[in-house]
């Protein structure tokens, strides 16, 4: 490598810390404002430094929730929020390893079209479908329901590419191998075709949960009772009060407790995760 | 490219792309059949006759002056996200891509923004930029600027493009770090030997064998803006003061939900899916291009 003079050294340390600052400013800030007493938030006097109110913030945004707007605690949003990523980070890697599996692994009538109907679905986000869907579910009598907000967003185009491009690097031998040992189709998938996939498996669970968590249009739309609530649009609900103080040290625990699972899995499956996002290329 | 060692079965072929192919079949193309079918229908105020009117809603929309803003703001918006979140994370990029003490940490740091989701940006930063309880309004204020997002629409569209950008910086940083570290490291070394001062290098060498990710992460930048700036509008402004932050997705939803008119909207749609394929395709040429199924 072309060797770095002590000085640039320097300052492509220098750089990097400030960008890291940069990028963890206002989370800095959310945490500081989330310990801190609202009268001096509102007054605009926050102090750079944390305070004592940690406990009692958090304690009453998990298991009480906001005085105004929402009533619900943030607990049951999460709750909500964890069974929608998972709902749609499952169902998508579900749907989508089988459906590889009859793409690459047989030959049968319509195969093709069938591959390019699920295709095309990479150019029909929610944002664009987003009138018409909400009334098929609403007629399939889906809304305020787990179903109603996991399902309409389970189908995946990118999920599907990937797994056939994986299954056609798997070498033949080994289905002419399980054949010899007698093992039919779901067999052979269930034994050796899955073990096979698991590495790639995890890498798209870790982005599609993070995507599943960050949900918002969607469940913003979709669920009207307070206790089906995501926290994403919980979150929002608590700033546009027109009644009442804003908490803001409430809404910032909100704030920082909806970071920390999707920046818990990036940062604990970073290796598998930063894998995954280069292959998929989203 | 086929697979030579396939299995030989009539049905089971078919049970196993059923599940896809429902949820895609009801949930993906009716809905896009009824947006499309929608835009051709006019309905009375009351919803109680519709009747079919052809391009009118089309027109309409063209002639819309609302419409024709809302088009140029959100390209507006697009190349400005884009453009300030992928030269900052290319520096950064190229930093950390220095054989640096501590480079894995530096990594770690700059990556997590990712996950974070847009309402939370959203509310991340108009708490900081709050005209009246922000932290770094104090300081804008100190300086000397009537700084109040809330009353003035350039500076409520500066803060959508700035906590738009600083969302997409660690992807973007990612993919940059990425791409430099599949550049050879004897091209480097060969522009070195030529003479070549850093700065010389980085534009001469680096740069250009970077383009085909800076187009990529462009495109992806800019389908970003189009659609997860949703997120963060909507906890930041909702779209005031005035109309001032209404992207094209902002005014789906809005003029949906005020249920005023459902042609429109769905025209908006039609019109939005279009810039989808177009976006989607350029992408996936990409992608073709790089990956090799």
């Amino acid at each position: 490598m072309v060797e770095e003079e002590g000085i640039r050294r320097y300052i492509a340390h220098a750089i990097l810390w400030i960008g890291i600052a940069i990028v963890a400013f206002p989370v800095y800030i959310a945490i500081v404002a989330s310990t801190q007493d609202n009268a001096l938030i509102a007054n605009g006097q926050m102090s750079l430094l944390p305070g004592g109110h940690f406990f009692e913030v958090y304690y009453q945004t998990i298991f009480v929730g906001t005085s105004g707007s929402t009533r619900e605690p943030v607990g049951n949003m999460m709750l909500n929020s964890l069974v929608m990523a998972l709902a749609i980070a499952i169902g998508k890697i579900a749907i989508s390893i089988i459906s590889a599996y009859a793409i690459v692994y047989f030959r049968f009538p319509f195969r093709m079209p069938i591959f390019w109907i699920i295709f095309i679905t990479l150019m029909l986000p929610v944002e664009v479908r987003i009138y018409p869907t909400y009334k098929i579910v609403a007629d399939l009598h889906m809304l305020d329901s787990y179903a109603g907000l996991s399902l309409p967003l389970i189908a995946s185009a990118t999920a599907t590419l990937l797994f056939r491009q994986f299954f056609m690097t798997v070498p033949d031998e080994l289905l002419e191998a399980s054949r010899i040992d007698g093992a039919g189709p779901l067999r052979f998938f269930w034994d050796t075709l899955l073990p096979l996939s698991r590495t790639n498996m995890a890498a798209l669970f870790v982005i599609l949960f993070i995507l599943g968590w960050n949900q918002y249009l969607w469940p913003l739309l979709i669920t009207t009772r307070d206790d089906m609530q995501t926290i994403q649009v919980g979150i929002r609900k608590m700033i546009t009060t027109t009644d009442a103080l804003t908490e803001w040290p409430i809404v910032m625990a909100t704030a920082v407790l909806a970071m920390l699972p999707p920046v818990f899995v990036v940062v604990a499956m970073q290796k598998l995760f930063v894998r995954g996002l280069v292959e998929t290329e989203k | 490219m086929q697979k030579q060692a396939i299995f030989r079965s009539k049905l089971l072929p078919y049970a196993l792309v059923a599940p896809q192919l429902a949820i895609v079949l009801i949930f993906f193309y009716w809905p896009a059949l009824q947006a499309v079918i929608q835009s051709f229908l006019l309905q009375d105020a009351f919803g109680l006759s519709t009747s079919f009117v052809w391009f009118d809603n089309y027109v309409e929309l063209l002639r819309d002056r609302a419409y024709f803003e809302a088009i140029v703001r959100t390209f507006f918006f697009s190349f400005a996200i884009a453009v300030s979140s992928l030269s900052f994370a290319l520096l950064l990029a190229v930093m950390a891509d220095k054989p640096l003490r501590g480079s894995t940490l530096y990594r770690t740091l700059l990556i997590w923004p990712y996950a974070v989701a847009p309402p939370v940006v959203g509310v991340l930063w108009i708490f900081m930029l709050h005209p009246s309880l922000g932290v770094l309004s104090r300081y804008l204020r100190g300086l000397g600027i009537d700084w109040n997002p809330l009353l003035d629409g350039n500076q409520a569209a500066a803060l959508i493009i700035l906590a738009a950008a600083w969302k997409q910086i660690s992807y973007n940083f990612l993919f940059f770090l990425a791409g430099l570290q599949s550049i050879p490291k004897s091209v480097i070394e060969a522009a070195a030997i030529d003479g070549a001062r850093p700065m010389r290098r980085f534009w001469t060498v680096i740069f250009p064998l970077l383009s085909p990710t800076i187009f990529f992460l462009l495109v992806v930048n800019i389908v970003y803006a189009f659609f997860d700036t949703f997120g963060i509008i909507d906890t930041m402004t909702r779209g005031g003061p005035g109309t001032s932050t209404v992207t094209l997705v902002y005014k789906v939803y809005s003029d949906g939900l005020l249920g005023g008119n459902l042609g429109s909207s769905a025209a908006q749609s039609v019109i939005l899916m279009i810039m989808v394929i177009v976006l989607t395709g350029i992408q996936f040429r990409f992608v073709e291009r790089k990956v090799t199924y």
